[in-house]
């Protein structure tokens, strides 16, 4: 299913966050896939969504400038597709 | 390690930039629970062969899961010596599935029969690695000892009818099995399981048969083509100095040691990567106060390796890069300098280098756990030829 900045996700609850310096690792324990969220800001939004109507609005929740929120959304889109989050 | 993506934005600095400085904890951690081995191979970077009387216990092995479930260590890449001859394996690998530390192990097959493949089938976050060196009995034997072939394919034999799933089968490419490498592909994908090639590092006794057993230069050449076309086979990430032949290979290009990686041995030493087993580098032991946390996050060894390195000889290559000076402990134990080229720079600096080192300067891997007995039987790679051209050159 294609990912969709006004639909509802939440961090899938076989995928961990183990914070690093530049972001965090994301370790999937379902289909063991290893992703990297290469910003803080990025960890902020995955730990947003679940409290969030929708995607867009987490990502405003977590002060993503708009030049930004392409890259952003594509960043989610990635984890959409690698299960590390889950339409809900 | 391989990740399946880095997801965007990007960043200030890159991840591998960010890889350099070191992670909270290990991404790769190899943990090689025993010396024993039933086999006795001519490359095995561990040397293995007897149980060490002071490997880590039972009690140990726990702590050491408790250590690593605080720390996120998501997955442990088990290996030995043959890790399947501890009594205490089956319960270990329990243990630490149930404490969120996923396994992967490395087995030769010894004790995968059709119960333990049926076992495995029941259990998850257990990836099982069945290695051979050869597609054939004939050149595997060669390198892992007579039958080693025979028992290798029964295991996954016994995987596949089992209904695993996915296993890996396991090869150190040579220079007698790179010409085999499709039908290594033929024989992964009949079972439905992952191909997985990884390099041959001069590491325990391989110091002794690596001059014999390394790939030629054409070689090298041949395995990045064979493996740029095919982004499904596994390398561990284990040739990145061959990135410079062209685009790079997918994953992480850059020496992990003490960054990314580690190695914890049977008896509680940790090194800074599986393939410096030797007293230069090694970091702490888990027994030690603190434990292996401190260890990963306090020892000197790997906090200088997590600085800036300097490229040395290669900082005027326009190749450094994209192999990053290659692999520290093939340049290590062959006696070459960390800041220079990697011994198989596909350049050819290495070989020139090489060429001007002593092979009794060589730094030597240590005593081992290699079966006496065994040792005098093994074949034996006495690089005499090597000798008298490095003499004359």
């Amino acid at each position: 299913m294609a990912f969709d900045l006004h639909r509802a996700y939440r961090l899938n609850p076989a995928a961990t966050l183990r914070p690093e310096p530049f972001g965090a690792l994301v370790y999937h324990f379902g289909n063991r896939r290893l992703s990297f969220l290469k910003t803080r800001q990025l960890v902020t939004v995955v730990r947003l969504l679940e409290s969030h109507d929708s995607a867009a609005s987490a990502l405003d929740a977590a002060g993503v400038p708009v030049q930004q929120r392409a890259s952003y959304a594509a960043a989610l889109a990635a984890l959409a597709d690698s299960e590390v989050i889950d339409a809900r | 390690m391989r990740a399946d993506q880095a997801a965007m934005p990007q960043p200030a600095v890159t991840l591998t930039e960010q890889f350099k400085s070191g992670l909270a904890a290990p991404i790769c951690l190899t943990w090689e629970l025993t010396y024993a081995c039933n086999l006795q191979c001519v490359h095995c970077l561990s040397a293995s062969g007897r149980r060490d009387p002071r490997e880590l216990t039972t009690q140990e092995c726990m702590r050491v899961v408790d250590e690593l479930e605080r720390m996120q260590v998501f997955y442990a890449n088990i290996g030995g010596g043959e890790p399947t001859l501890r009594p205490d394996f089956w319960d270990l690998l329990d243990y630490s599935v149930a404490h969120h530390v996923g396994i992967k192990f490395s087995t030769n097959g010894v004790r995968l029969d059709r119960r333990a493949a049926q076992r495995l089938a029941r259990t998850d976050y257990v990836d099982v690695q069945i290695s051979v060196d050869g597609a054939t009995a004939e050149v595997n034997d060669a390198v892992r000892g007579a039958g080693s072939f025979a028992m290798a394919r029964q295991a996954m034999e016994a995987l596949a009818e089992a209904g695993f799933g996915e296993f890996k089968i396991s090869i150190v490419v040579t220079r007698h099995n790179v010409s085999q490498l499709d039908r290594f592909k033929q024989m992964a994908d009949a079972y439905g399981a992952r191909l997985r090639v990884t390099r041959l590092r001069p590491s325990g006794r391989a110091a002794d048969s690596w001059d014999d057993l390394h790939p030629t230069a054409a070689q090298q050449r041949m395995l990045y083509d064979w493996l740029s076309g095919r982004p499904d086979v596994l390398t561990g990430d284990s040739f990145f100095h061959l990135s410079a032949l062209g685009a790079p290979l997918p994953g992480l290009n850059l020496c992990g040691a003490g960054r990314v990686v580690c190695l914890i041995d049977p008896v509680g030493d940790v090194y800074a990567c599986p393939f410096v087993l030797h007293e230069e580098f090694r970091a702490g032991n888990v027994r030690e106060p603190g434990g292996f946390p401190r260890v990963w996050r306090e020892s000197e060894l790997l906090l200088r390796l997590r600085e800036p390195a300097a490229a040395g000889a290669c900082a005027s290559c326009g190749l450094f890069d994209a192999c990053q000076g290659g692999c520290m402990a093939a340049k290590f134990f062959t006696g070459l300098p960390l800041d220079g080229p990697d011994p198989e720079c596909v350049l050819g600096h290495g070989e020139r280098e090489l060429a001007k080192v002593c092979l009794p300067d060589r730094p030597r891997p240590g005593p081992g756990h290699s079966r006496r007995e065994a040792g005098r039987a093994a074949p034996v790679f006495v690089p005499l030829g090597q000798m008298t051209v490095r003499a004359a050159t």
